[in-house]
């Protein structure tokens, strides 16, 4: 495994299974009493955010903690960022700190990429813009494999705004890694221009994928982001690509929905979708902090020896 | 592994085959007399070799008293004192038996001892765990060289080896025999 985890794609079949069967282990940490756990001990982890986010901050902050590292939250709002420090400043004064790793969560696609050549502990990528979210890929690929076992064959279709959505470049990135057969379903204005080239299918015809499919995510619409008109109507979006009751009846009876959070009720998702038991929505959030536990011990668990993992 | 043993000339066998499971087979007569009839007795095997062993104690004594005798594996990974000198590793299994540890008495199970750190990881670890009534730990061979103030209850084989040998521990289920070796510094 390599000394950073930018994008899903830095992980290697080994390093993704690693991660997973790390974190299969670490779950039961969650069902102890004691839920803590010495091994980073006197490591310091920094969660840079310049974006909000609650899901993924408290995630990344618990399994920090359940490890024993050092926790030092930055946010952008209340920092010297609102005085117009740069990125590269801020980060500099993160090194002077002695950070072992930042956590980075930023607007602009690439911001860690570029953080990673300034300081020396491993960086983590935590959503930048619309590019990469590999810890959300890695827990939704933990959390399909608790459900249904190996990922091996298994079809996943991911549904809704691709185009804005960094959970989905990176869980079609991880999941093709594992073995898993992706089609994107969307509306033509919500996929990239690219998407020829990524390793999966395409598809924008939700109720043909439903009967086919292990899986199906629902990505959020992100109304931030709708700075464009990419399609009519919040109803007539939700009639083609929402999915309601009636379209979950068209599942076959393993499937299971998810979602990375937080949802729009009753848009992308209905709200009795949302709390059914093929839902693993709520799953997900807890499998959310074992995953980034395993993260974080292999990144930081082992010695410096420019992040390489052996068995 | 099967690679440095067959480039190793010096490897000298210490206990083979049958003679490791006579040893265990004493081990498991002692805990008997030991704990009173291992009423309320953990076997926890250490990963990997140790939980096959613990497998192994916990099916005799179960022979010999009629009833089974609960059995685990205990990994110490996240609490070793070395994580530092190498890359993170692999974690192993913990899985404890459905009653738990509480008030129970713990017998760690493991292969060898030698500097008690591995011990020592174990006894943080089931820490966390729960709180025995008592630890007691076995172990295959004792080949000495402790580095921490640390013993061993029930030994199958004490065995004198100079700091630079190694000792290998085969099992049949992991490895296809059963076999201790001693190899010689050289050979590393």
């Amino acid at each position: 495994m390599k000394r950073h985890l930018i994008s899903a794609a830095d992980l290697s079949r080994d390093d993704a299974l690693l991660i997973l069967d790390t974190a299969d282990e670490l779950a039961k940490i969650s069902d102890r009493s004691i839920k803590k756990l010495p091994t980073l001990r006197g490591r310091t982890v920094v969660n840079l955010f310049f974006e909000d986010s609650t899901r993924t901050r408290i995630s990344f902050e618990a399994a920090a903690k359940r490890l024993s590292a050092d926790v030092i939250n930055f946010s952008a709002k209340g920092s010297s960022v609102s005085k117009g420090e740069s990125l590269k400043d801020t980060a500099l004064t993160l090194e002077a700190m002695g950070a072992d790793a930042v956590v980075i969560r930023h607007s602009a696609s690439g911001a860690p990429h570029r953080l990673a050549g300034w300081v020396r502990g491993s960086v983590v990528n935590a959503g930048d813009g619309t590019h990469e979210h590999p810890t959300q890929a890695l827990l939704d690929a933990f959390t399909m494999r608790r459900r249904l076992g190996p990922l091996d064959g298994r079809r996943v279709t991911i549904v809704g705004d691709v185009l804005h959505s960094r959970v989905a470049r990176s869980n079609v990135l991880l999941l093709s890694t594992l073995g898993a057969e992706v089609t994107l379903v969307a509306p033509p204005t919500l996929l990239p221009v690219n998407v020829g080239s990524w390793p999966c299918e395409v598809s924008y015809d939700l109720d043909a994928m439903l009967p086919k499919s292990d899986v199906v995510m629902m990505l959020r619409v992100q109304r931030e982001r709708m700075n464009a008109a990419f399609f009519p109507t919040e109803r007539e979006y939700s009639r083609r690509y929402g999915l309601d009751r009636d379209r979950v009846a068209r599942m076959h009876d393993d499937a299971i929905v998810m979602h990375p959070g937080p949802m729009n009720r009753g848009m992308e998702i209905a709200a009795e979708v949302a709390d059914s038991p093929r839902s693993t929505i709520v799953e997900q959030v807890a499998n959310g902090v074992t995953t980034r536990m395993a993260v974080l011990y292999l990144l930081l668990g082992g010695a410096d020896l420019g992040g390489e993992i052996r068995q | 592994m099967a690679d440095a043993v067959s480039h190793a000339q010096d490897a000298r066998a210490v206990l083979e085959g049958p003679d490791i499971n006579r040893a265990l087979i004493r081990i498991s007569h002692e805990i008997l007399e030991r704990t009173k009839g291992a009423e309320d007795i953990v076997l926890l095997g250490i990963p990997t070799r140790g939980v096959h062993l613990a497998r192994r104690l916990a099916g005799h004594i179960g022979r010999f008293e009629g009833r089974p005798v609960p059995v685990g594996s205990l990994d110490i990974t996240m609490y070793r004192d070395d994580l530092r000198l190498r890359p993170a590793r692999a974690l192993g299994r913990t899985e404890l038996p459905a009653d738990g540890i509480d008030g129970k008495v713990v017998v760690l199970v493991d292969d060898v001892l030698f500097s008690g750190r591995t011990v020592r990881s174990a006894l943080d670890a089931l820490n966390d765990l729960g709180r025995p009534q008592a630890v007691q730990l076995a172990a295959l061979v004792d080949r000495g060289h402790r580095e921490l103030p640390i013993r061993a209850d029930y030994v199958g084989k004490n065995l004198p080896t100079s700091k630079s040998e190694i000792v290998k521990v085969y099992l049949e289920e992991n490895d296809g025999r059963d076999a201790v070796l001693l190899l010689k510094g050289e050979e590393r």
